[in-house]
Formats: C-alpha cells, sequence, structure tokens
C-alpha cells in the first residue's frame, strides 16, 4: 500500500472533497455519540466533574498517533507526506490561552460548536455567529498583527525533535502519560462530582 | 443500540463510553491521514466563508489583505470548494445523524441553572469571538492543532494544546456562575 492514498495521486481534488465530507461525517458522529453536542457536558471537564473531554482527546490522540507510527514503521504510509501544520509558537501559545477562555466563556469550540447546533443548540447559533465575529475582527486586523501573529516561526516541528529523543520512545511517553491522565481523572471526579458552585472554589 | 428497540424509549440515549467515542474518533483521524496525508479541523472552513463574504461586499478591500486573499487563493476551482468546508459540512451531517439515532435532536438553550437565556446568548457569543481570533492566532482549534497535531507530535500543536487546558482551568473559576 502506498499512501496517504491522495498524496500518491490515487484520486483527484474533485473526489477529495467528497472523503472531506465522509470524514467529517465520521468526525461529527463520534463527537455527538461522546455527548460534546452539550455545552455543559464540555465545560464540565473545567470544573473535574466530567473529564470526558480528556478521555476521548487523548484516547482519540493515542489511537491515531499509534496507528500512524506502526503503519510509518510498516512502510505502508510514507509519514514525511502527512502534513504537520508548522509551528508559530508564541502567537499558538497566546492563540490556545484565548480559547481556552473562549472554551469556558462559550461552552463549545468550534467543531462541537456544529454539532451542538446540528443537535438543535440554539446558544450554539450565537456561538458560531461570535466565532465569525472574531475571525472577521482578526482577519481585518491581521496586517497590523502580523508582526507578532506570524512571529517564531520554527517549520514543520516535532516533539522528538525537540527532546532531542527517537520518536518511538515519545509515542510510549504519551501513552504513558494519557494511562497516568485516565487514572488521574478518575479519582479527581470522585472529589469533585456533585460540588456546586459556592463548595470547595 | 439495544435501546434502539425498545418500543417505549423515553428521553434521549446515554452517552457513549468516552474511550470508545475516543478510538472512534482516532479512527476517523487515522483515515483521514492514511487517505489524505492531512487530520481533521474546523475553524478553517469559518475562514474561508469569512473571506467570501468580505470579498462579496468589498472585492479589493479583500484582495489588498493577506489573510482573506489566502482563503480566497484556496479550493478546488472556487475558495469555498475547499477541503475544510466539505469536512464541516459531514460534521454537521454526522452530528445530526448520531443525535437522531440517539434521540438528543432537540430545540433548546444549554446553560447552566442560574443564567438567563439572554445571558447565555450573550456568553456564547463572546466566547465564541475569542475562539475566533485564538485559533487564527493558533493556526487551528481544539481539531485542527490538539487532536490533529497531538497526534502527529507537533510541538506547536502540543502548545497550543496544553494553553488550551491552562486557559480553561484559568478561566473556570471566574465563570463558575454561568455554567454551576
Amino acid at each position: 500500500m502506498n499512501a496517504p492514498l491522495f498524496k500518491f495521486g490515487l484520486f483527484g481534488d474533485e473526489f477529495s472533497l467528497v472523503v472531506a465530507f465522509l470524514i467529517g461525517i465520521g468526525f461529527g458522529f463520534f463527537l455527538e455519540r461522546a455527548g460534546f453536542g452539550s455545552a455543559r457536558k464540555l465545560t464540565d471537564q473545567f470544573y473535574l466533574k466530567d473529564m470526558a473531554v480528556f478521555r476521548v482527546m487523548f484516547t482519540a490522540i493515542v489511537t491515531a498517533m499509534l496507528g500512524l507510527f506502526y503503519l510509518g514503521w510498516l512502510g505502508w504510509v510514507d509519514l514525511s507526506l502527512v502534513y504537520v501544520s508548522p509551528t508559530f509558537l508564541w502567537p499558538q501559545v497566546a492563540g490556545g490561552l484565548l480559547l481556552g477562555v473562549g472554551f469556558v466563556v462559550g461552552g463549545y469550540c468550534p467543531g462541537t460548536s456544529l454539532v451542538a447546533l446540528a443537535t438543535g443548540k440554539l446558544d450554539a447559533l450565537a456561538f458560531v455567529a461570535g466565532i465569525f465575529a472574531g475571525i472577521f475582527a482578526i482577519g481585518e486586523a491581521w496586517p497590523a498583527i502580523s508582526g507578532f501573529a506570524e512571529s517564531s516561526a520554527l517549520g514543520r516541528l516535532t516533539l522528538p525533535e525537540v527532546l532531542h529523543l527517537p520518536a518511538g520512545l515519545v509515542v510510549l511517553l504519551v501513552v504513558l502519560m494519557a494511562v497516568g491522565g485516565f487514572w488521574g481523572a478518575a479519582a479527581l471526579e470522585r472529589r469533585f462530582a456533585g460540588r456546586g458552585a459556592g463548595e470547595g472554589s | 443500540m439495544s435501546s434502539l428497540s425498545q418500543p417505549a424509549r423515553r428521553g434521549p440515549a446515554p452517552y457513549t463510553n468516552p474511550y470508545l467515542a475516543g478510538i472512534g474518533l482516532g479512527l476517523v483521524l487515522l483515515a483521514s491521514f492514511v487517505v489524505m496525508g492531512r487530520g481533521l479541523g474546523a475553524s478553517g472552513a469559518f475562514s474561508s466563508a469569512c473571506a467570501v463574504a468580505v470579498d462579496a461586499l468589498a472585492p479589493a478591500h479583500a484582495q489588498a489583505n493577506p489573510f482573506w486573499k489566502e482563503y480566497l487563493e484556496s479550493g478546488v476551482g472556487h475558495p469555498l470548494k475547499e477541503w475544510l468546508v466539505f469536512e464541516v459540512l459531514g460534521v454537521l451531517a454526522g452530528g445530526f445523524l448520531s443525535g437522531l439515532l440517539a434521540g438528543r435532536v432537540r430545540r433548546t438553550v444549554e446553560k447552566g441553572p442560574r443564567i438567563s437565556t439572554g445571558g447565555r446568548f450573550a456568553f456564547a457569543f463572546v466566547g465564541g469571538a475569542l475562539m475566533g481570533i485564538g485559533a487564527k492566532l493558533g493556526r487551528g482549534c481544539t481539531s485542527g492543532q490538539a487532536l490533529t497535531g497531538g497526534a502527529l507530535l507537533s510541538a506547536g500543536g502540543w502548545a497550543f494544546m496544553l494553553m488550551v487546558f491552562a486557559g480553561g482551568y484559568g478561566a473556570a473559576w471566574f465563570l463558575r456562575r454561568q455554567w454551576q
């Protein structure tokens, strides 16, 4: 097998849009299955009452990471052809912080707000309108802020390169971190489940 | 899905076990890597739509801004015939399908017990706006950077993901009355 299939010319640009739609269906389906069309379920993560966001996210990361690592090791997927978005360290640190705050203020992230919208949540409609407003604002401001927004451009950069460790070892460390996190998540839930706003804060 | 076979099921079905849902999500992401050579995303589709809207209202202005111009020049012949735009349409369809099968499609407003509906809409709008700004600075959102970048061991993706959790936990105490 020569993969990624698209990069080896198995199908063209037009058909890639059909693939996009099908992959999107799978993505939206499992987000909704997990309960991520609900702002309260999502934000419970940040009140340590329900760590489903962490569990789903890290199970997905470990599944895809291990799958890709082994397929690459077997020589079935050319890992150099899998697109890794370039690192812009400080803008991404700032962007991540803003996104985290926006998550608790708004109750969703962009992907989950679409699932919420698809299942009838009217607050998700306000959230989606907010996303457009935010993108419009930063798009208009981009020429003025590009000095920062395009700074610390480090290109395609991965953790094994940063840490000077073999990729397999970093994969193992991520798996161990996830398993430790799952264990810790259960302990935190036992402590915080059922607490109201006034208590224990 | 044994609950579906019971004729008089009341209320929505329980959510899927998070580890099973996570494996499902991970396999979808893996399929995207293997078939397309790229991961998932969401915020990019909003940017494409926004760029097209700005271009329709003020074409000269949009073309003069490199941010809009980049989105207007992508896509298969048209900026909305973009991979992420079609993926996001699939997310809407897949979310609706799952919700329908589980009896969870219902017109409602999700909010904490102590906030008004109008207040919830205002917070949702502001939160969405912060997300829009954050996702553009971060070159992606929870899907494109945290999930996809996380699985690809991208340095920027991991820095972004850690900061999302830091920002969320930092803000949670101040916003506890909205949710709890």
